[in-house]
């Protein structure tokens, strides 16, 4: 069949196809969906053809192009993020964290560890303190929890209206380090391991000298509550790159390229929980761990409390067979 | 008669120069995909970043009006025009951020389909290892080394930076009396024949003339009919119009 009569047969197939994919690309919801799936394949077949009898570079590329967009529309990999976000927070999240135990473990035993650690450190040897943490900050820290200030914080001398700042500035900053730390792992591992390991170490100096120095009752009032998801959305977020790195050192029977990708798919929704557990210390940290009107008693009971909702979510939730669907 | 070497039976085939990328669909179609290089991602980044600069710095000039308030916003902004930008522009823009648009650029997954949620963000969460240790060191030499110029995050989320298609015109063949070859042509020959037909509006005279002298002797006319013998075979090729 010579090529005229080829065209002029299919044109005006052709040309539906292409309003149909200009209505699709759009995400108008287009009538007429049900028969896509065959005029896709037909124009393939017509394609096809055109390669096999040799016809012009202009009919096959143009042909190329409605199947490349056909191919777009037909195939696209739908999100299972958005759509089933109940399901996620209900279940699969804390499930993924279970399966990936031996991950978190590691990541929680560097990070812990190494917070626990230096804290005993520093609180033991308190000069240590110097030889981590530069003067100016260390002396930052004080006055920001120091108990004749009456506030807490960041700001000694901030106020109720700025919850809302700090609200902002702990989304921020906290969701940075998580990114940060997940990331690094691309590099074997070894960026979240150290990540996991200098945070740890920062925020267990601190603890560590401001205990030593008396300063004990503010610190560890203010801090236990959104603490609990913190420190834990950190670990998870080095698990996460952990996981990457591990991805890359021991493939299995996988290329690592590939091996890469699997690993990369699932910590990506490690990521978005991460991502939600410190939406909601934020929100802690700067609605209620700043308040100062309460005992410390109080914020010790709620903040145990905070710490066993974390342990108990991440424990048991999803694990009835039929629970959240 | 033009020959067209052939392959012994089980020789690998040299890579091509070109760099297209070829996917194979379930329905058995090869779609090539041009892979998009170093330079113009760099560009495309370039004005991305620019374009961040300035709604950062509009926001913040407007937002110091606001206060306390402001200060808050703006840290949740920064947040999320540092981090999300890419993603948000990627995901609801076809894989266009605008400096690719601008740069004709488009991310897809490997099989070429549009980039979803989870490896949009993926690829810009670990553009962190990418910029290590400093301005997209380890990006650019893994941008280089990989054949279809991927970088660390594309690496990991299986994503892939394409030219965008462009919408084709039709040649124009210039009007000759159809004529038949004087042998029969193969397939290669008689899409080279086409080829030529179709872009010599790209060539200059003269060259259009050299290219198609080479064929004077096979097709057993002048050089300087050549070029008209072959418009006339693709004519006769393509069929009345």
């Amino acid at each position: 069949m010579k090529q005229s009569l080829f065209e002029s047969r299919h044109q005006a197939e052709w040309e539906q196809f292409a309003l149909m994919l200009g209505r699709l690309e759009r995400g108008k919801d287009a009538s007429g969906i049900a028969s896509f799936p065959n005029d896709y394949r037909r124009i393939c077949h017509h394609l096809a053809l055109a390669r096999e009898r040799g016809y012009s570079s202009f009919l096959i590329d143009s042909l190329q192009q409605q199947v490349l967009r056909g191919h777009q529309q037909l195939y696209r990999h739908r999100s299972r993020l958005g759509a089933n976000v109940l399901s996620f927070i209900l279940a699969d999240f804390p499930r993924l964290v279970r399966e990936q135990w031996r991950f978190v473990l590691a990541a929680s035993l560097i990070f812990f560890g190494s917070l626990i650690g230096f804290a005993l450190l520093v609180y033991l040897f308190p000069e240590l303190i110097y030889n981590l943490i530069p003067a100016e900050q260390v002396s930052e820290m004080q006055s920001m929890y120091d108990p004749a200030a009456g506030h807490l914080g960041r700001l000694a001398d901030r106020a109720a209206s700025e919850d809302w700042v700090m609200f902002g500035y702990y989304i921020m900053h906290n969701i940075g380090i998580a990114f940060q730390t997940f990331a690094s792992g691309l590099l074997f591992g070894l960026g979240s391991a150290f990540f996991l390991f200098y945070n740890g170490l920062m925020i267990g100096a601190v603890a560590g000298h401001l205990t030593h120095i008396g300063y004990g009752q503010t610190f560890w009032s203010f801090v236990i509550g959104h603490g609990a998801f913190e420190l834990s959305a950190i670990a998870l977020a080095g698990a996460a790159g952990l996981q990457l790195g591990w991805a890359l050192i021991a493939p299995g029977r996988l290329p690592r390229a590939e091996a890469l990708q699997l690993a990369a798919r699932k910590s990506v929704l490690l990521i978005c929980g991460v991502m939600l557990f410190l939406l909601i210390a934020a929100f802690i940290e700067a609605y209620w761990s700043s308040r100062t009107g309460l005992t410390p008693l109080t914020k010790y009971l709620v903040g145990a409390a905070l710490w066993c909702l974390v342990a108990t979510y991440l424990l048991f939730a999803g694990r009835t067979r039929h629970a959240p669907e | 008669m033009l020959k067209t070497t052939a392959l012994p039976g089980k020789a690998t085939l040299a890579p091509p120069l070109d760099t297209r990328y070829h996917v194979e669909t379930p329905e058995g179609i090869d779609l090539p995909l041009r892979p998009a290089g170093l330079m113009v991602r760099a560009l495309a980044f370039a004005i991305d970043l620019g374009l961040r600069g300035v709604i950062l710095g509009l926001l913040f000039i407007m937002l110091a009006f606001l206060g306390k308030l402001g200060a808050g916003l703006g840290s949740i902004l920064l947040f999320v025009v540092s981090w999300w930008y890419m993603v948000l522009f990627e995901v609801l823009n076809q894989g266009r951020s605008p400096g690719k648009q601008w740069m004709g650029l488009r991310v897809v997954h490997d099989d070429g389909t549009p980039i979803g949620w989870s490896a949009s963000l993926l690829r810009n969460l670990l553009r962190f290892v990418d910029m290590l240790p400093f301005g997209y060191f380890l990006g650019a030499i893994s941008c280089l080394q990989h054949p279809t110029f991927k970088r660390l995050g594309d690496l990991a989320a299986g994503t892939l930076v394409i030219y965008r298609e462009q919408p084709l015109t039709r040649p124009q063949l210039p009007d000759v009396p159809p004529r038949r070859a004087a042998f029969a042509l193969t397939l290669t020959e008689q899409r080279a024949i086409l080829g030529f037909a179709e872009r010599q509006g790209e060539l200059s005279e003269a060259r259009a003339n050299e290219l198609a002298s080479i064929l004077a002797q096979p097709l057993q006319v002048s050089k300087p009919q050549a070029r008209a013998e072959l418009n006339g075979i693709a004519r006769g090729l393509l069929g009345p119009t």
